[in-house]
């Protein structure tokens, strides 16, 4: 727990007094941490003067905030209405299958973490998949294996 | 500064540049052009240019919408046009470089258009092909033309002398001006703006706010971003003009965490108009102050909706308010608050600095001005598009949009995004405008234009919509809330083959209840591409009711993958590609599919040989091939 405000004293520290600061601490401390431990939400429940349980309930109310640790690489995709309609479902099958995981889930190894976004704004080079920060579009179900399996030689 | 002292510094920069001696090379770098690799292509032609000892002036542009042909290069030789080249790659960028830069042919094989005056043999004008032709840049006016990092590019091409003009009247006069226009909210429901800003100007109160709602969360739209991306300021000179109307002293742009880029651009745009003294306290020498803030929004769909995307900003849940007190009575912490959307900011900075006049030439009688769309899904030129309000829905899909890749036939097209309609082919000649669509029972929405093609499933398609508005609910209104979830259930039944004949009434009783019900839009629109897709389409459900078969053999529930025994080489791709190991079979022996183990990926389809195209997809269609692999009969052609 001290240790845990150490961490977060001076991510918090400019925002004493502020109205409505509640959802860019918890941003700001998501970028910090990857993720909003209980830990963290207490300490910033105490600095805002809130009860935990609401904060928990603005935090999991927006889709940015996770509760659990993140993957290395974090695979979205995009579930957009252009990407659905050139067959999104079956890259996020194939991912699912492929990774062993569903949508909001992280692989044990924490190597990977699967989410899906509701529109990338991509829509021309739709299906699209984000790893991480790089963008492959026209995605079909093989292209996802090869990506996956150059990614695991990287290793 | 005085403005007059900015906008002569900004004409003779902008002078010189255009002028210059030294070649222009415009690459767009907006996100879709990133996406498509445009910062690869960007490092190879630095490469390029040192190579060859060229110096050349880089900008960095936003999107020109036309991103079917990302990554776009303009290469400008002093005295002659901007050449856009398409679909560039990092192997392209030398012969380009050596052949025009160095050699002087400009490569008219690899160019789609001029841009700018003069010509150059064998390359057409870039606005005079047909997918720019119909278009009307309004608020896309400076978008792939001018470096967004720049205030100078903004300034000199007219920008923010609409502020300037604005603050020399009173506001009155300003609001008068902007209710002359015709202007109506571009976020959807199309309310006037100039009477938007009349209520909360006479709303009384010391501390006003005006906020910019950048919380574009449609699946399938991205005009904000594209605009911010691309014009950044062309929203700041519509919030600051708003500002001055209202009366207000702070305001806030309400943007998506995930748009970086765009928070990015309207960052550096924010500095600059601050260092020219165009926001802060007293602007340009008047007694208007005003000051901005950022605020991004954490993924909450319903967040934009006015009430909720306010409570966003104070911190709590965004779940929408009942409305009346309306926002411009006791909005954003209690105070008389108005929120328009950045398209609409966009159309304000270009009204107050063309003029009435000017901009009310486009458009029908009830709907002034333009639209900015952006068209995808299953047609041929994919991209952000702006048309005058008026222009009917074949002329975009086929004029514009060049029509349906392939050869497929038009199924439908979906204005409005998650609260909008699916529009059957028979409404092509519907003149676009926000009275029409909501005739047709869709709604002009924030401008995401989805076209489906006879692959694509109706029902489906209503299914994937409802299940994100489901999702996105905030749980506020018992019929939103449950409502919603009933009717996606009855829809997953329905796609699975697993529907009863009553369903289809019951989904529509059900839908216009949650309609009535709702407290705030998202509840009131979400039955929409329900209801507009039994509307129209009412055969394709039954179908799936009845006969269990899914006209499109989409649903994959309800269709069957088999190898045509006729057309199998035995050449194993598919074998190998497939994930579940279900196809059964061997070198020169006709693959037979599994199907208690087939999962229905697809896979085998995509990866058969074309010049085979052995594998068929049906619904509810008997099929009769081998229980086992045996010989292939024919020849091989290898």
């Amino acid at each position: 727990m001290l240790i845990m405000r150490e961490q977060l004293s001076p991510i918090l520290a400019p925002y004493s007094g502020q109205q409505g600061a509640l959802i860019p601490i918890l941003q700001e401390v998501q970028k910090e941490l990857g993720y909003l431990p209980e830990e963290a939400i207490s300490e910033i429940a105490q600095f805002v003067g809130l009860s935990d349980s609401e904060v928990y309930g603005v935090a999991t109310f927006y889709a940015q905030f996770k509760f659990t640790p993140i993957g290395k690489k974090v695979v979205n995709v995009c579930r957009g209405t252009a990407c659905h309609v050139r067959g999104a479902d079956r890259i996020l099958q194939e991912l699912e299958r492929q990774l062993g995981i569903k949508p909001g889930e992280t692989t044990e190894d924490l190597e990977y973490s699967l989410e899906s976004i509701a529109c990338f704004g991509s829509c021309a080079l739709a299906p699209v998949v984000v790893i991480n920060k790089t963008v492959y579009g026209r995605m079909t179900p093989t292209k996802v294996r090869q990506i996956l399996a150059e990614g695991k030689e990287q290793q | 500064m005085t403005f007059d002292e900015i906008r002569s510094q900004a004409a003779s920069e902008w002078e010189a540049l255009e002028h210059s001696d030294k070649p222009r090379i415009y690459i767009g770098t907006a996100t879709c052009g990133r996406a498509s690799g445009a910062l690869t292509v960007l490092e190879a032609i630095k490469s390029e240019l040192a190579k060859h000892n060229i110096e050349a002036t880089i900008i960095n542009v936003g999107c020109i919408g036309l991103c079917y042909a990302e990554p776009l290069v303009d290469i400008a030789k002093p005295g002659r046009p901007r050449i856009c080249y398409a679909s560039v790659t990092p192997k392209m960028v030398p012969k380009l470089i050596e052949d025009y830069l160095v050699n002087d042919n400009p490569c008219p094989e690899l160019a789609l258009g001029t841009i700018g005056d003069g010509s150059v043999d064998g390359i057409p004008k870039l606005f005079d092909l047909p997918m720019l032709k119909p278009q009307v840049r309004v608020v896309l006016r400076n978008c792939g033309l001018i470096d967004p990092e720049n205030i100078k590019h903004y300034i000199a091409t007219g920008g923010y002398s609409g502020l300037a003009r604005a603050l020399g009247m009173k506001s009155e006069e300003v609001i008068e001006e902007v209710k002359a226009s015709g202007l109506r909210g571009r976020g959807g429901a199309g309310f006037p703006t100039g009477r938007k800003w009349e209520f909360c100007r006479n709303s009384p109160g010391e501390v006003k706010y005006i906020i910019c709602n950048a919380d574009e969360g449609d699946p399938g739209a991205f005009m904000n971003r594209s605009l911010l991306e691309g014009d950044p300021h062309a929203m700041l000179e519509g919030i600051l003009i708003g500002a001055y109307a209202i009366g207000a002293t702070e305001g806030y742009i309400y943007i998506r965490a995930e748009y970086p880029l765009a928070i990015e651009r309207l960052e550096v745009a924010l500095r600059q108009i601050e260092e020219y003294g165009l926001i802060g306290d007293n602007i340009l020498g008047s007694d208007f102050s005003f000051h901005i803030k950022i605020k991004q929004g954490a993924g909450a769909f319903v967040c934009g909706e006015e009430t909720a995307l306010m409570a966003s900003i104070e911190g709590k849940r965004g779940m929408p308010c009942p409305r009346p007190p309306f926002p411009a009575q006791s909005g954003l912490w209690g105070k008389p608050t108005n929120i328009n959307n950045v398209g609409t900011l966009g159309h304000v900075s270009a009204i107050l600095q063309r003029g009435v006049k000017w901009y009310a030439q486009y458009g029908t009688e009830k709907c002034k001005g333009t639209k900015v769309f952006a068209l995808a899904g299953k047609v041929n030129r994919t991209g952000l598009i702006e048309v005058p309000m008026g222009i009917t829905l074949k002329e975009i899909i086929y004029g514009v949009g060049g029509g349906i890749p392939d050869g497929k036939g038009l199924k439908a097209v979906q204005t409005g995004g998650p609260s909008g309609g699916l529009l059957p082919p028979s409404l092509l000649d519907l003149p676009v405008d926000y009275e029409e669509l909501t005739k047709a029972g869709s709604i002009m929405g924030s401008g995401g234009m989805i076209v489906l093609d006879e692959d694509n499933c109706i029902v489906e398609t209503a299914k994937f919509f409802l299940s994100f508005t489901q999702a996105e609910s905030c749980g506020k209104c018992v019929p939103c809330r449950v409502g919603t979830k009933q009717m996606l259930e009855m829809l997953e039944d329905i796609c699975n083959g697993k529907g009863k004949p009553e369903d289809i009434e019951l989904l529509e009783n059900l839908a216009n209840d949650i309609k009535d019900g709702s407290l705030c839009a998202l509840g009131g629109t979400a039955p929409n591409p329900v209801l507009t897709s039994i509307r129209y389409f009412r055969d394709e459900y039954e179908e799936h009711v009845a006969k269990k078969r899914c006209p499109a053999a989409f649903c994959q529930s309800l269709v069957t993958y088999y190898i045509d025994p006729e057309k199998c080489e035995g050449c194993m791709i598919c074998a190998r590609n497939c994930p579940a190991e279900a196809i059964l079979g061997d070198k020169r022996m006709v693959h037979v599919i599994d199907q208690d183990k087939c999962i229905k990926c697809g896979v085998c389809s995509d990866v058969c040989p074309p010049k085979f195209e052995a594998v068929k997809k049906v619904s509810g269609e008997e099929i009769s091939v081998p229980s086992e692999p045996i010989p292939v009969k024919k020849a091989s052609k290898d």
